[in-house]
């Protein structure tokens, strides 16, 4: 979705605020928004698109005036509601009303080094080919899709050269939508920096994004 | 540790709003059963103690001194990392990408916060925050330069936007008169900003 999640082209944010011996955490409650967030997820309610995609779904007002652990606490109380596990009322109360619903999972201290070590590997088996090679010409579909992507608007219509092919990854525009993992071949594929910017941008540089098969057409 | 001993600079009667809803939420989330707070304790400290840049340093310190590890590095970063004890969340699909005299790279995820948690840790907040995010693609010179760091005009610039779940290792260059320094001297010279590519490796003099 166009969502203001997608920054990247954006001007008008302000110098980089770069901090000296930063610690982790710049609250009490950004450690517990933080580990919260990660046992949820490790709860098997949903995926990380899910996760994602209900962070960048808040309205752009509210997503660029809340610090980040804000926009990830925001994102469980809705992954919460939208999973049946929690109500509205009761986020608005500050407590628990009714029965708890059933939940695949819960996270267990002692199995917390054994979850992170597993991570979420995205990448599956496919059994069609891949349909681009290292070198070759692409060009990026200009897509504008309701729900989630991971095309960023800088990068559509725009073309470019395969560089790297990764193996068939899960394919986040249906994930995020509980519509199944249909992987499908993932690319890094890399733009000039004129393409992308105009004949005014500097001619030495590059960017990549990492593009699912879906968003890419031959030149 | 109990977590409420993570409230110690609390003052209860002044809690601001996001305070408040966390613990709203925190709350009604542990009384259903849906999570333990000693799990949350776990991940807290994992991240806070266990996990961060040092790892990165040694992966790059390792590059520097051993042709071959470079190489795997080259053609299997993901299993060269493993083999160091770096696994797991946010780091499952590794790319190390090597910084030359022609070529400098430099890592951002412009549409959330994907970055190499088992090599760097947590990003720091300039790496998750709008300036950083919307400019690392458009204005990467000017961006650099307010890391400090001027390049000659003639090397090339080379952003990559994680927009998958494909993680990005910058292996910056080794400093010159580094000859013969061992692997851990090595990795004193390696910083987080240099292994993002906001940063150059230090030099030598600079840690004497």
């Amino acid at each position: 979705m166009n969502g203001a999640q997608d920054l990247g082209g954006m001007m008008g944010f302000g110098p980089i605020a770069i901090e000296e011996d930063e610690p982790w955490f710049h609250a009490a409650w950004e450690r517990r928004a933080f580990g919260l967030t990660l046992a949820m997820g490790a709860s098997g309610s949903w995926n990380i698109d899910m996760s994602r995609h209900a962070r960048e779904s808040l309205p752009p007002g509210e997503y660029l005036t809340s610090s980040y652990y804000e926009i990830w606490t925001k994102g469980v109380e809705k992954l919460v509601v939208a999973a049946g596990l929690v109500s509205r009322e009761e986020l608005t109360r500050g407590q628990s009303l009714s029965e708890p619903a059933a939940i695949k999972r819960v996270l267990k201290a002692e199995d917390v080094p054994a979850v992170l070590a597993r991570g979420g590997p995205a990448e599956r088996p496919i059994e069609q080919p891949a349909r681009f090679a290292v070198g070759d010409r692409v060009r990026t579909r200009n897509l504008n899709p309701q729900g989630h992507t991971r095309l960023p608007r800088y990068a559509r219509g725009k073309t470019g050269v395969v560089e790297l092919v990764h193996g068939a990854h899960v394919y986040p525009d249906a994930n995020a939508h509980g519509q199944g993992e249909r992987p499908q071949w993932l690319y890094t594929i890399c733009f000039s920096g004129r393409e992308l910017w105009g004949e005014q941008a500097d001619q030495n540089i590059t960017v990549s994004i990492d593009a699912w098969e879906s968003y890419l057409e031959p030149v | 540790m109990g977590h409420d001993h993570h409230h110690d600079h609390d003052d209860h009667s002044h809690l601001s709003e996001i305070e408040l809803r966390v613990r709203a939420l925190e709350s009604i989330l542990v009384e259903k059963g849906y999570v333990d707070p000693a799990a949350i304790d776990a991940l807290v400290e994992t991240y806070e103690v266990k996990v961060g840049p040092r790892n990165g340093a040694k992966v790059v310190a390792k590059a520097w001194a051993d042709p071959a590890y470079r190489e795997w590095l080259r053609t299997d970063a993901t299993a060269a990392i493993a083999s160091l004890g770096f696994i797991g969340r946010q780091g499952e699909h590794m790319v190390a990408v090597e910084n030359t005299p022609d070529e400098h790279n430099m890592v951002v995820c412009t549409l959330c916060s994907c970055y190499p948690w088992p090599v760097l840790g947590l990003p720091p907040a300039w790496y998750k925050s709008a300036p950083y995010r919307s400019r690392a693609v458009l204005d990467p010179r000017g961006v650099l330069a307010e890391f400090g760091v001027d390049l000659p005009e003639t090397t090339r610039i080379r952003i990559w936007d994680s927009t998958a779940e494909v993680r990005y290792l910058v292996i910056p260059m080794r400093p010159e008169g580094t000859e013969g320094m061992s692997e851990e001297a090595l990795a004193e010279l390696v910083t987080r900003d240099s292994m993002i590519g906001t940063g150059l490796a230090r030099q030598p003099e600079a840690v004497r």
